[in-house]
C-alpha cells in the first residue's frame, strides 16, 4: 500500500501538488486521471522519489521513500517516465538487463538471465532483442522500456503515461499486459491515464485530480459518470453502457 | 569547465602576491598538492551548488563553466597587465603546458593519487553505466543519484586537477579522447569506454609528442597539436549533432 499524506510540491509560486493525501491500495490497477497541469505526473514522481517534497511524506509498504535508502526501494517500487532518452547506444537485451541492476549490480547472475527471458517474452520482444533501441519504432522501444520495468520485478510499478506514442493496437496491448501483470504477477500497477475509456476499461481504482488536489477516488463505476467527469475536466462527457462497460463520448 | 582558466589564476595569483622569487622557492611537492587540493575544492563547491536540489541541465553546467572561465581569465588578465616584466616571463613559463619540464619528485605523489581514483572509478563501472540512463531511470534502478554524482564528478576533479598542475593546462584534450572513445566502442558500455579512452589519450599525447619532436623539432607547444586537432574534433561533433 502506497501511502502519501499532505503531499506539497511548487515550483516558485505556482503550486503543483497542494496538500494531497492518498491511499493506493495493495494489488490490481490504478490509473490516475486529471487535465493537463493537474499534478498527476509530479505526485507520481513525488511517490517514486524523482522528486522532493516540500511537504508530507509518503510510505510505501511502511517504508519512508525520503528516508530508505535507493537501493532497498528499488527492489520494492519502479517507475517509468515519459521521455526516455538514451544517448548510448544500447540492445534491448542490454537495456532489459539493466532492470536487474537492484540485484545484481551489473554482474548478472543465471537467475537474472531467466528474469530477462521472461521480460522479453512477456512483451513480445524476444526477436527484437538484439536490436538497438535507436533502430526500433517507438511503439517497440516503449515496450522494451516496460520490459526493463518489469524485470526489476518490483511490487510496485508505477508508469507516467504509459500510452503516449502508442497506436490503438499497441495501446491496447501495453493495458492488457499491465492487466495481466496485476492478475498474474501480483503487481500493483499505478498509471497516469489520459484516455479515459482506458482508465474506465481497465482499472480497480481511479484516481482524480484537478489544480494540485485529489477531487475523486473510487471504482471506474464511482468515477465514470457525466457528473464527476463534469467536476474533473470542466467538459460535457456522455458516458454509454456498452456491453457492461462504461465508455465515455467527448468528440462533441 | 573552466579548470584550465582557474589554474592560471592561481600561478598568476601566486606570482602576482608572493613575487617569482618566493614562488621559485616553494617547495614544489607542496606547491603541487595545494594547487590540486585548491582545484577540487572548486569544482566540489561549484557541481554541489549546481546539482544540489532539482535536475539542471548539462547546458547550464556549460555555460556557468564557460562565465567562471571568463571571469578567472579576466582577473589573470588584469594581474598580468600590472606585474612586473621579468615576472611575467617566469609566469608565462609556468603557464605553456609541457610534457617535458615535469617535476620528477611529483610523479610519485601523482602515480598515487591517479591509482587511488583509478580504483574507485573501477568499482563504480556498473554503476556508470546505469547513470548513463539518464537521472530517473538511475533512480529508479536504485542509485543514490545525488551521491554518486558528487563522487564522479569530485574524482573527475582530481583528475583534471593533477595532471593540470602537472603539465599545465591542455584544453580539448579530454573532449577529444572521450568523444573518439565512444565513437570506437560504438557502445556505451564503461568497461570498454574507458580503456579505450586512456589508450587513446596515451596514443594522441605520445603521437603528439613525436609529431612535436621529428617534424616542429620542439619549435612549438604539444598543447598547441592537441589543441588544433581537438577543436576540429570538436566542431566535427557540433555539425554531425546539428545534422541529425
Amino acid at each position: 500500500m502506497i501511502i502519501a499524506s499532505q503531499i506539497s510540491k511548487s515550483y516558485g509560486d505556482t503550486v503543483v501538488v497542494d496538500g494531497v493525501s492518498v491511499a493506493i491500495p495493495a494489488g490490481g490497477v490504478t490509473s490516475i486521471i486529471g487535465p493537463n497541469g493537474a499534478g498527476k505526473s509530479t505526485l507520481l514522481s513525488i511517490v517514486a522519489r524523482l522528486m522532493s517534497m516540500d511537504a508530507g511524506t509518503v510510505t510505501v509498504d511502511g517504508l519512508d521513500v525520503t528516508k530508505t535508502p535507493s537501493d532497498t526501494l528499488a527492489k520494492r517500487l519502479s517507475i517509468l517516465r515519459q521521455d526516455n532518452h538514451i544517448s548510448s547506444r544500447l540492445t534491448v537485451r542490454d537495456l532489459v538487463g539493466f532492470g536487474r541492476y537492484p540485484y545484481s549490480k551489473g554482474r548478472p547472475t543465471i537467475e537474472d538471465k531467466v528474469h530477462i527471458d521472461r521480460a522479453l517474452e512477456y512483451l513480445h520482444l524476444e526477436n527484437l532483442s538484439g536490436r538497438f533501441l535507436d533502430e526500433l519504432s517507438g511503439g517497440q522501444r516503449q515496450r522494451a522500456f516496460v520490459a526493463m520495468v518489469l524485470c526489476q520485478d518490483t511490487d510496485y510499478v508505477l508508469l507516467d503515461e504509459p500510452l503516449n506514442n502508442l497506436d490503438m493496437k499497441h495501446a491496447s496491448s501495453m493495458m492488457k499486459i499491465m492487466r495481466r501483470a496485476a492478475d498474474e504477477l501480483k503487481k500493483t500497477v499505478v498509471l497516469v491515464l489520459h484516455d479515459i475509456n482506458f482508465a474506465s476499461w481497465y482499472s480497480d481504482t481511479i484516481i482524480a485530480m484537478r489544480d494540485g488536489r485529489i477531487c475523486r477516488q473510487g471504482p471506474a463505476e464511482q468515477i465514470i459518470r457525466p457528473e464527476v467527469l463534469r467536476e474533473i475536466y470542466d467538459m460535457t462527457i456522455s458516458v454509454n453502457d456498452i456491453d457492461g462497460r462504461r465508455i465515455c463520448l467527448f468528440y462533441e | 569547465m573552466g579548470f584550465d582558466s582557474l589554474y592560471v589564476l592561481v600561478q598568476t595569483a601566486l606570482i602576482f602576491v608572493f613575487g617569482s622569487a618566493t614562488v621559485v622557492m616553494i617547495d614544489p611537492q607542496l606547491k603541487f598538492l595545494a594547487e590540486t587540493a585548491l582545484l577540487v575544492t572548486f569544482s566540489a563547491l561549484l557541481y554541489r551548488w549546481l546539482f544540489v536540489g532539482a535536475e539542471r541541465s548539462l547546458h547550464l553546467l556549460v555555460l556557468v563553466g564557460i562565465v567562471f572561465g571568463v571571469f578567472f581569465r579576466s582577473l589573470s588578465g588584469f594581474m598580468q597587465r600590472v606585474l612586473d616584466p621579468n615576472e611575467y616571463a617566469v609566469l608565462q613559463d609556468v603557464l605553456f603546458a609541457s610534457f617535458n619540464s615535469i617535476d620528477p619528485t611529483l610523479l610519485a605523489v601523482s602515480a598515487i593519487i591517479v591509482g587511488v581514483v583509478t580504483i574507485i572509478g573501477l568499482r563504480l563501472l556498473h554503476t556508470l553505466d546505469v547513470l548513463s540512463l539518464g537521472r530517473a531511470t538511475a533512480i529508479s534502478l536504485g542509485v543514490d543519484y545525488k551521491r554518486t554524482v558528487t563522487i564522479i564528478l569530485v574524482l573527475v576533479s582530481v583528475l583534471v586537477a593533477v595532471s593540470t598542475a602537472l603539465v599545465g593546462p591542455v584544453m580539448f584534450f579530454g573532449l577529444l579522447v572521450a568523444a573518439l572513445a565512444h565513437y570506437l566502442t560504438g557502445n556505451g558500455k564503461h568497461a570498454y569506454v574507458l580503456p579505450a579512452a586512456i589508450l587513446i589519450a596515451i596514443i594522441c599525447l605520445v603521437g603528439g609528442q613525436v609529431v612535436l619532436e621529428r617534424i616542429f623539432a620542439f619549435n612549438t607547444a604539444l598543447s598547441i597539436i592537441i589543441e588544433f586537432l581537438g577543436g576540429i574534433v570538436f566542431i566535427g561533433l557540433i555539425l554531425k549533432r546539428g545534422a541529425r
